[in-house]
């Protein structure tokens, strides 16, 4: 843990925006309360997940060495941050990027933390996301101020929350868009964060923003909520607008989105995605977590009951302000460039053509062009990454993006400083051609870092990477525009259902071992939106994939008909011949003479299951009620703070706050749109819980809740420490029976 | 100014014959034996980025790794947990955590003798930017804080120091010895003056 923590947060004492500061000082009163052992395991892993901070391989204190499985000697190995879960154990802290839009400042905030708090690396995700790896958990408020100083939040990026809105990476700039969906997807990520609606989800829900049905940019067809761009004209006029579609998901049984809507006005974009997590919060699986995703629900009601479901949730929302408020100026242009546009240079090393025919992308704004900075599996270092802040300084006005292929993308370029940015990426190794092609390859953490990695899904991309860029420009033309996508588990984090070439990891016994294998998936397509999926051929042992690459992308090339893709290809040749192609790859070599045959990539030791843990991706179920209960003890704890320093109106006005709060906590569950004035939640309360009696302890009967009704009755009088002392003593024992009475209820307030 | 979190990395010679993919299974087999009489938790292998972090053996207090930052290619040592002591016992610790990972390597069968420290360069990362800006007057306060300790792991003899100057990046100190030194005289230097470390 840095020593300079506390330091930090001196540092950036009313500096920070309002609401991000509050919500990084609760998360940090969470951690103090956990380490005090205040909190329940699973309560405060829901908490740390939803501000992105995350569980990693062998955190439960256990690692298989390749001999045996070591109990890891943590300083303590009592105190949890989960269940079984380590508090000292180093965790993935992930840093939400809605639409992947970064400025240079950002950059170097990411390179300093990716320094100080991680190993020196950033790794951009298949979300576009930015993931820090081997992160304290006491460091991370710290890490979130430094963030948050540069506008940058973790809130909901893991857990049962609406995760980051993703959108194209060329939006805006894009020759083939119907218009730019960018400004729709940060109001909508805006609008969507910390929304009351999305709190009380059984698991993750995922948007994305496409400005095109052709391209894959955004794989809507793979998200829970996807919206495509469209236009309609209606009176003469020419309208924007949204196909919306639900429902679509990876994971062990891949799901293509439904069509929800095939035109839905800006104005409606929010609302209607409201009534969506309403519906998905109120009728989605909460207990069995395997069938918990929106996909689940959809499938179970069908998309026109759920459709109707949403529609009838519609009309009963109270109005929003916010849902044309945050589309203000979305129509206006949204970037623009530093340089005046220019020709493009074509003169060059053989080594700048390649980088031209790949990385290079024409905008629709004639002159300028964007460029794709490819990075190995994701990864860049701090170095790099205040290169590339000063190169989007010098040539644009910091316009970079993030892809869902785990690069980054600048925008306007002017295609006569070509050249010169290309000197100056290649000068810190940044300036790979191959972007999108088979060298281009997509994998998730696996066993690297991920607890539920069962293959070594990096080992295997950086291999085939290797293997692959020394002759990718001698292949032909088909072969090189492949896409190769790994996956550590069926999770599908790697996205291989929509790759040509797609494996994710899987263990077979081979001679009494245990042998990382990979499940080779072919013929997915990740054009449209990621518009269909591969088909499992067979698993195959990790150290024979590169094998399994080369019969293929050879097969493919001698036996393709005309123009035929490589789906086309896959299809017509039928998963039998596919699979008798690579049947002999299922055994060890003949002639294996020692294990290495049995291990897996870049990690010497014998391979073994025993590390394979019980992942966070699908966050702790805990009701909105839970969290609030635990919000209004927070509360508590400030009044208690306070009485200590002899702030005795702080005391007694938190002390009141605090049971407003929870009596808030019951009553929302029962009526979501209760509101803030304490009128109200008061008499909602009485109405609800006291004159039901549903809030009666079965001994002390309705005691408790008439702490309430004197605490309001006498708010704005003033206080004396005794009053402060007594007021926090009866919220004490008011929040109590608000848990007690929601455990008696059950799913009355549970939600 | 208090020194935490201190990194110091001990230059290699001919870093062209290193070759990193052997240090893995070294890592690994020290993982086994958990035989530092610290707790060595994982290894990242980052052989695949330009100029980057290269192969770490990731542990609870600090990182050993062999590093390839700024193109530099070193045995490194960074210490994570905070420390007591003064900043020339934590400047001590650290120097003395790379040296146990330069000897285990110099010494290691598998790579064939060809990961050797060139016996004259040396760098000092401070690797936290509150308590050690990269600012003129930090630079200065930080040559002042390194002079007791240079003296001592040098035995007094002549060195040429500089530093990184770009703001952005840690408060790096770069030492040039005037003559070369073997990874065991560094380690008596500093290990025959007692520790007040906690």
């Amino acid at each position: 843990m840095k020593s300079s923590n506390a330091l930090w947060k001196e540092h950036f004492s009313g500096k920070l925006p309002e609401a991000l500061a509050s919500e990084i000082d609760i998360f940090e009163t969470e951690v103090a309360l956990k380490k005090q052992g205040k909190r329940d395991d699973r309560l405060f892993a829901e908490t740390r997940l939803r501000r992105g901070v995350y569980g990693q391989r062998y955190d439960n204190g256990q690692r298989h060495d390749g001999k045996k499985v070591q109990e890891m000697a943590y300083p303590n190995r009592e105190l949890l941050k989960g269940p079984n879960t380590l508090w000292d154990a180093p965790g993935m802290q992930r840093i939400k990027i809605p639409g992947g839009g970064l400025d240079a400042r950002q950059l170097e905030i990411l390179a300093d933390l990716a320094e100080e708090y991680s190993d020196g690396i950033a790794h951009v995700t298949t979300r576009q996301d930015v993931q820090l790896h081997y992160v304290h958990l006491e460091d991370t408020p710290t890490l979130m101020r430094r963030l948050a100083a540069v506008d940058i939040t973790t809130q909901e990026a893991c857990g049962n929350s609406v995760r980051n809105v993703t959108a194209c990476s060329y939006a805006g700039v894009c020759q083939g868009e119907v218009f730019d969906v960018t400004p729709y997807s940060r109001a909508l990520a805006k609008f969507l964060m910390g929304h009351p609606d999305v709190q009380n989800f059984g698991r993750k829900f995922k948007p994305a923003f496409s400005g095109c049905p052709q391209d894959a940019c955004a794989l809507t067809n793979m998200h829970d909520l996807g919206l495509i761009a469209v236009k309609r004209t209606e009176n003469g006029q020419e309208k924007r607008g949204f196909e919306m579609y639900v429902g679509g998901g990876l994971g062990a049984v891949a799901y293509q989105a439904k069509l929800f809507d095939s035109f839905v006005p800006p104005e409606e974009l929010m609302p209607l995605t409201q009534a969506i997590a309403r519906v998905f919060a109120r009728l989605g699986e909460k207990k069995n977590r395997n069938r918990a995703r929106i996909k689940f629900l959809i499938q179970d009601l069908g998309i026109e009951k759920f459709k109707e479901l949403v529609l009838e949730e519609r009309k009963t929302l109270p109005h929003d302000p916010r849902w044309t408020e945050y589309l203000a100026g979305a129509e206006a242009p949204q970037e623009e460039p530093l340089k005046p546009a220019g020709e493009l240079q074509t003169l060059g090393s053989e080594a700048y053509q390649r980088w031209l025919k790949t990385n290079i992308r024409p905008q629709k704004q004639a002159g300028y062009a964007t460029v794709t900075v490819a990075l190995p599996i994701g990864d860049i270092t701090s170095y790099q990454l205040r290169i590339l802040a000063d190169i989007v300084r010098r040539f644009t006005k910091e316009t970079i993006r993030t892809t869902v292929e785990q690069n980054f993308v600048i925008r306007w370029v002017s295609q006569s400083d070509l050249p010169e940015l290309y000197q100056a990426l290649d000068a810190v190794g940044l300036g790979a051609a191959g972007a999108g092609t088979i060298v281009d390859i997509v994998s998730c953490p696996g066993t690297d870092t991920c607890k539920l990695g069962i293959s070594s899904s990096r080992g295997l991309a950086a291999e085939l990477r290797k293997r692959l860029a020394e002759k990718s420009f001698q292949m032909d033309e088909a072969v090189q525009n492949l896409r190769i996508k790994i996956s550590g588990c069926f999770n599908s984090c790697g996205q291989h259902h929509v790759a040509d070439l797609g494996f994710y990891g899987v263990s077979r016994k081979m001679a009494g071992y245990a042998v990382p294998h990979f499940q080779v998936v072919l013929g997915g397509e990740w054009a449209h939106n990621g518009g269909s999926y591969g088909m499992p051929i067979v698993a195959i042992p990790s150290k024979n994939i590169p094998e399994v690459v080369t019969r293929l992308s050879d097969r493919y090339v001698a036996g393709r008909k005309n123009a035929e893709s490589f789906q086309e290809f896959v299809k017509r040749t039928g998963k039998v011949e596919l699979k008798k192609l690579l049947e002999d790859l299922t055994q060890p070599p003949a002639n294996q003479t020692d294990h290495s045959f049995f291990k897996d990539w870049g990690d010497p030791r014998e391979y073994s299951m025993g590390d394979h843990g019980v992942g966070e991706c699908a966050g702790e179920v805990i009701s909105s009620i839970e969290f609030d209960l635990a919000a209004a003890e927070r509360k508590l704890f400030e009044a208690q703070v306070a009485l200590d320093d002899g702030e005795a109106e702080q005391a007694g006005k938190a002390a009141y706050e605090a049971m407003l709060r929870a009596a808030k906590a019951l009553v929302k569950a029962d009526y979501l749109d209760v509101g803030d004035h304490p009128e109200q939640i008061v008499a909602e309360f009485r109405t609800r819980f006291y004159d039901t009696k549903t809030f009666f302890d079965p001994y002390a009967g309705g005691k408790f809740a008439h702490y309430l009704f004197e605490a309001h009755r006498k708010a704005g009088s003033p206080h004396t420490l005794d009053s402060a002392r007594l007021l926090i003593d009866e919220a004490q024992l008011f929040i109590e029976a608000s848990h007690s009475c929601s455990n008696r209820t059950g799913t009355l307030v549970g939600g | 100014m208090e020194l935490q979190h201190i990194n110091v990395k001990f230059l290699v010679a001919r870093p062209e014959g290193v070759d990193l993919e052997a240090l893995i299974p070294i890592f690994h087999g020290w993982i086994q034996e958990q035989a530092w009489g610290e707790l060595l938790l994982d290894v990242a292998d980052y052989r695949h980025v330009y100029s980057g972090p290269g192969v770490i053996l990731i542990g609870h207090e600090g990182n050993y790794s062999v590093d390839n930052t700024d193109g530099r290619l070193g045995v490194r040592y960074n210490r994570k947990a905070a420390i007591g002591g003064s900043n020339l016992d934590r400047l001590r610790q650290a120097a003395l955590a790379a040296l146990r990972l330069c000897k285990g390597l110099e010494a290691d069968p598998s790579l064939e003798g060809k990961l050797r420290f060139n016996g004259r360069e040396i760098e000092i990362i401070f690797n936290d930017r509150l308590l050690a800006p990269n600012t003129p007057a930090a630079r200065e306060a930080v040559r002042a804080e390194l002079a007791p300790f240079l003296q001592q792991m040098l035995a007094g003899s002549d060195y040429s120091l500089s530093f990184n100057e770009e703001p952005r990046s840690l408060l790096q100190a770069r030492v040039k010895a005037s003559q070369t030194f073997s990874v065991e005289a560094l380690s008596n230097h500093l290990a025959s003056v007692s520790s007040t470390v906690v």
